[in-house]
């Protein structure tokens, strides 16, 4: 042959550097992209996310070599890591010949190429995130002193926030990358591949020798479904927070039976923290943020209606008392009518009773309902009964007024 | 000292070593002629005699590595082409068929490395770039293989690397790479194994280029790129004039069986000709310079190419071609 020239190779790096933007474009937040800012100091976010985002960066901009470097010192430590593997590929053919769209020349099934081109976007999108301190998600009121932290679920994102319970406002601590499940949110049923949306603790620790390795670093099952899910007919059960499999650093954001799946580094980093049987964890669609005087007024209001619901209790003013229980209320099977009955009947047999609420954890519920959680320490005396329990409590808003829909033991 | 100096001094120490004993020579003929045969083993016995006597002769011991590559003798091959770098680390052959091994190997970053040499010595080698491509995509499906979990193991053997069968096969070609400037008249002067005639030096433009002769020169260019495209080696072949010089000096025939196998090989084929200029020389023979484009289902290149042509017969046809 007549011999080629050395510039052979940049027609063809620019098609990855469109099918880059592409990605990003496809996405629902193409606008940052276009105005990148370094990411806020307060912000811990992993090292092998940090440099595949800015090799991803180069490659918008038309870097190849130093985006060659990030992704190979990254995969160094990381050779699990997937997608950095799919973009060294597409480095490394691009130098071969054009490639139009990242990971289409990888001989991968679409379903696989997509689930990673996903994984681009979305951790070019979490490079984003600027948590902001004046702000907070709005579902936690109010954390008891014993509850060291908070984790809030942002789907959209594919991002667990983690929060510090300051007694205030909560402090941002740490956000990771998570996968949820493959059909999404809104976990009806069993077997439907989604993830709950809700107010969740987590109750158990399953350790590492327990599991098989797709769990990988251990395994904290949630308490899907709470209460207020069974009272809406939902089934389906093992909802874990879990590891990754030896082979694999992080799978696609929506790749999980409905698990919530970290990387094990950031599980291990995490589980650290986790309190097994309390931690409480919100699972939203997307976060919403607020100020600290709108959560404030919320959590405000809702302790008054604990607090007005104790106080008549224990003045055995039974027709006040009922009056803080939705139309819709039920526990242990029984409707609100049965329940006044009942609880007309109790009342009336006593010459006293002495009620204290103590450790009030409060969550708002995220989604379109006004409904908050409330979960607490509940010491109850009586002329003839005496009982301390963890209370849950859903509360409603009715009619402009905070009414209980569900009680139980915690 | 350059690195146009450097090279020429390794060739004037070439040529010194083997003007030193004409019994080397012929034995070294003899050694090629039994390793084209496929004898390999008395091929081997003859090229070691060769090198005994003359332990810095680069031909011999570029032969000896090509005769252990064929008796699948991987790791002795590479300590020869490698002791090759050592010596005479301005020639890109060694490289390459270095890479060559360590790709057999599955050592790609070896081999991208001896290619990435290959190339900074010779930047237009295009055999080297052919190659580099090569291990590129290769490496791309291995880091494929990781993301995706996919078990191509069983085809990794298919990609073969072009191993380079005679010393200064890609270092002759006049005026290549050593320096940009290089213009096409200076041909020749600074590679050793050429018998290329500094023809063109005397170049001296002719008083009014036809339309008509321009038109047809186009044309010319035009149809060998069309014949190349669509993959027609004979047509391809017939733009060559009998008297083109062969790059590497390399016999007629061998050039040809190489365009045919690079021509029909790849599924596809796309070369553009890209802003021609015509010029004509005092012999009135045409000097086209023009970007060429190739695009194949394994590689994409362009660079500048310098053409000249004669007429024969009302034919123009291609008497010399280079890259820059």
């Amino acid at each position: 042959m007549g011999g080629h020239n050395r510039c052979y190779q940049a027609g063809s790096r620019q098609t990855l550097f469109q099918a880059l933007v592409a990605i990003v474009a496809a996405g629902a937040s193409y606008a940052w992209a276009m105005n990148i800012a370094p990411a806020p100091v307060s912000r811990h976010i992993s090292t092998p996310e940090a440099m595949l985002v800015r090799a991803l960066l180069d490659i918008r901009d038309s870097k190849f070599s130093s985006a060659r470097d990030h992704i190979d010192s990254l995969l160094v430590a990381n050779p699990n890591f997937r997608l950095a593997q799919l973009v060294k590929g597409d480095l490394l053919l691009a130098r071969a010949r054009p490639i139009n769209s990242i990971g289409n020349e990888s001989g991968g099934s679409a379903e696989q190429v997509a689930g990673l081109r996903d994984e681009a976007r979305v951790r070019l999108m979490r490079s984003q995130i600027e948590p902001l301190p004046e702000l907070a998600p709005r579902y936690l009121l109010q954390l008891p002193k014993k509850e060291k932290l908070a984790l809030v679920l942002d789907s959209t994102k594919s991002t667990l926030f983690v929060f510090e319970n300051t007694g205030k406002t909560p402090r941002y601590v740490a956000d990771y990358y998570v996968s949820i499940g493959k059909n999404g949110l809104e976990k009806l049923r069993e077997g439907d591949k989604k993830t709950p949306v809700g107010v969740y603790h987590v109750v158990s620790r399953l350790p590492k020798d327990k599991l098989t390795d797709f769990y990988g670093s251990g395994a904290y099952p949630i308490s899907y479904p709470n209460e207020w899910d069974r009272m809406r007919g939902r089934d389906g059960h093992g909802i874990w927070l879990h590891g990754t499999p030896r082979d694999t650093y992080s799978r696609p954001p929506r790749a999980s039976d409905g698990c919530i799946v970290l990387t094990n580094q950031d599980l291990e980093t995490l589980a650290t923290k986790l309190q097994v049987g309390s931690t409480p964890i919100v699972i939203a669609d997307s976060i919403e943020w607020a100020k600290p005087d709108e959560v404030e007024s919320l959590r405000s209001e809702l302790a008054s209606s604990i607090e007005s619901w104790r106080h008549d209790w224990e003045s055995r003013n039974t027709d006040a008392y009922l009056l803080h229980y939705a139309r819709k209320f039920t526990s242990n099977g029984l409707n609100l009518a049965q329940w006044s009955a009942q609880k007309q009947q109790v009342n009336a047999a006593k010459t006293w009773i002495k009620v204290k609420v103590s450790d009030i954890s409060l969550l708002l519920y995220p989604g379109k309902e006004d409904m908050a959680v409330a979960t607490f320490e509940q010491d109850y005396a009586s002329s003839n009964l005496s009982n301390r329990m963890m209370k849950r409590q859903y509360w409603i808003r009715e009619n402009s007024k905070w009414r209980i829909v569900f009680e139980g033991a915690a | 000292m350059s690195r146009i100096s450097l090279l020429a001094l390794g060739a004037v120490l070439l040529l010194v070593a083997q003007m030193q004993s004409g019994f080397a020579a012929n034995s070294y003929e003899d050694a090629s002629k039994l390793f084209k045969q496929g004898n390999y083993a008395s091929a081997l016995e003859k090229i070691e005699t060769v090198i005994t006597a003359n332990p810095r002769d680069a031909r011999a011991r570029f032969l000896k590595g090509l005769i252990l590559t064929e008796q699948a003798k991987p790791a002795d091959a590479i300590k020869v082409f490698t002791s090759l770098t050592d010596d005479y680390p301005e020639l890109p052959e060694p490289y390459n068929n270095l890479a060559v091994l360590y790709a057999s190997q599955g050592q790609y970053d070896k081999a991208r490395k001896s290619l990435e040499m290959a190339i900074r010595t010779h930047p237009s080698y295009a055999i080297a770039h052919e190659n580099l491509g090569d291990v590129y995509a290769k490496m791309a499906s291995e880091a494929y293989d990781k993301a995706l979990q996919l078990d191509r193991s069983n085809t990794a053997a298919q990609t073969k690397l072009a191993m380079i069968k005679d010393l200064f096969s890609g270092s002759v070609v006049p005026g290549k790479g050593l320096s940009d400037t290089a213009e096409p008249a200076v041909a020749g002067a600074t590679t050793p194994a050429t018998a290329e005639k500094p023809a063109t030096a005397a170049a001296k433009p002719a008083a009014q280029p036809a339309k008509a002769d321009i038109d047809a020169v186009l044309a010319a260019v035009d149809g060998w790129a069309k014949a190349w495209s669509s993959k027609d080696a004979n047509a391809y072949l017939g733009y060559y004039a009998p008297g083109f010089q062969v790059p590497g000096g390399e016999a007629r025939a061998n050039w040809e069986a190489t365009r045919r196998d690079r021509i029909v090989k790849p599924k596809l084929i796309e070369v553009t000709v890209g802003s021609p200029k015509v010029s004509f020389d005092a012999e009135g023979r045409a000097i086209v310079k023009f970007r060429q484009g190739y695009k194949s289902d394994s590689l994409s290149t362009s660079g500048t190419k310098i053409m000249t042509l004669v007429k024969n017969n009302d034919r123009w046809q291609i008497i010399q071609e280079k890259m820059n």
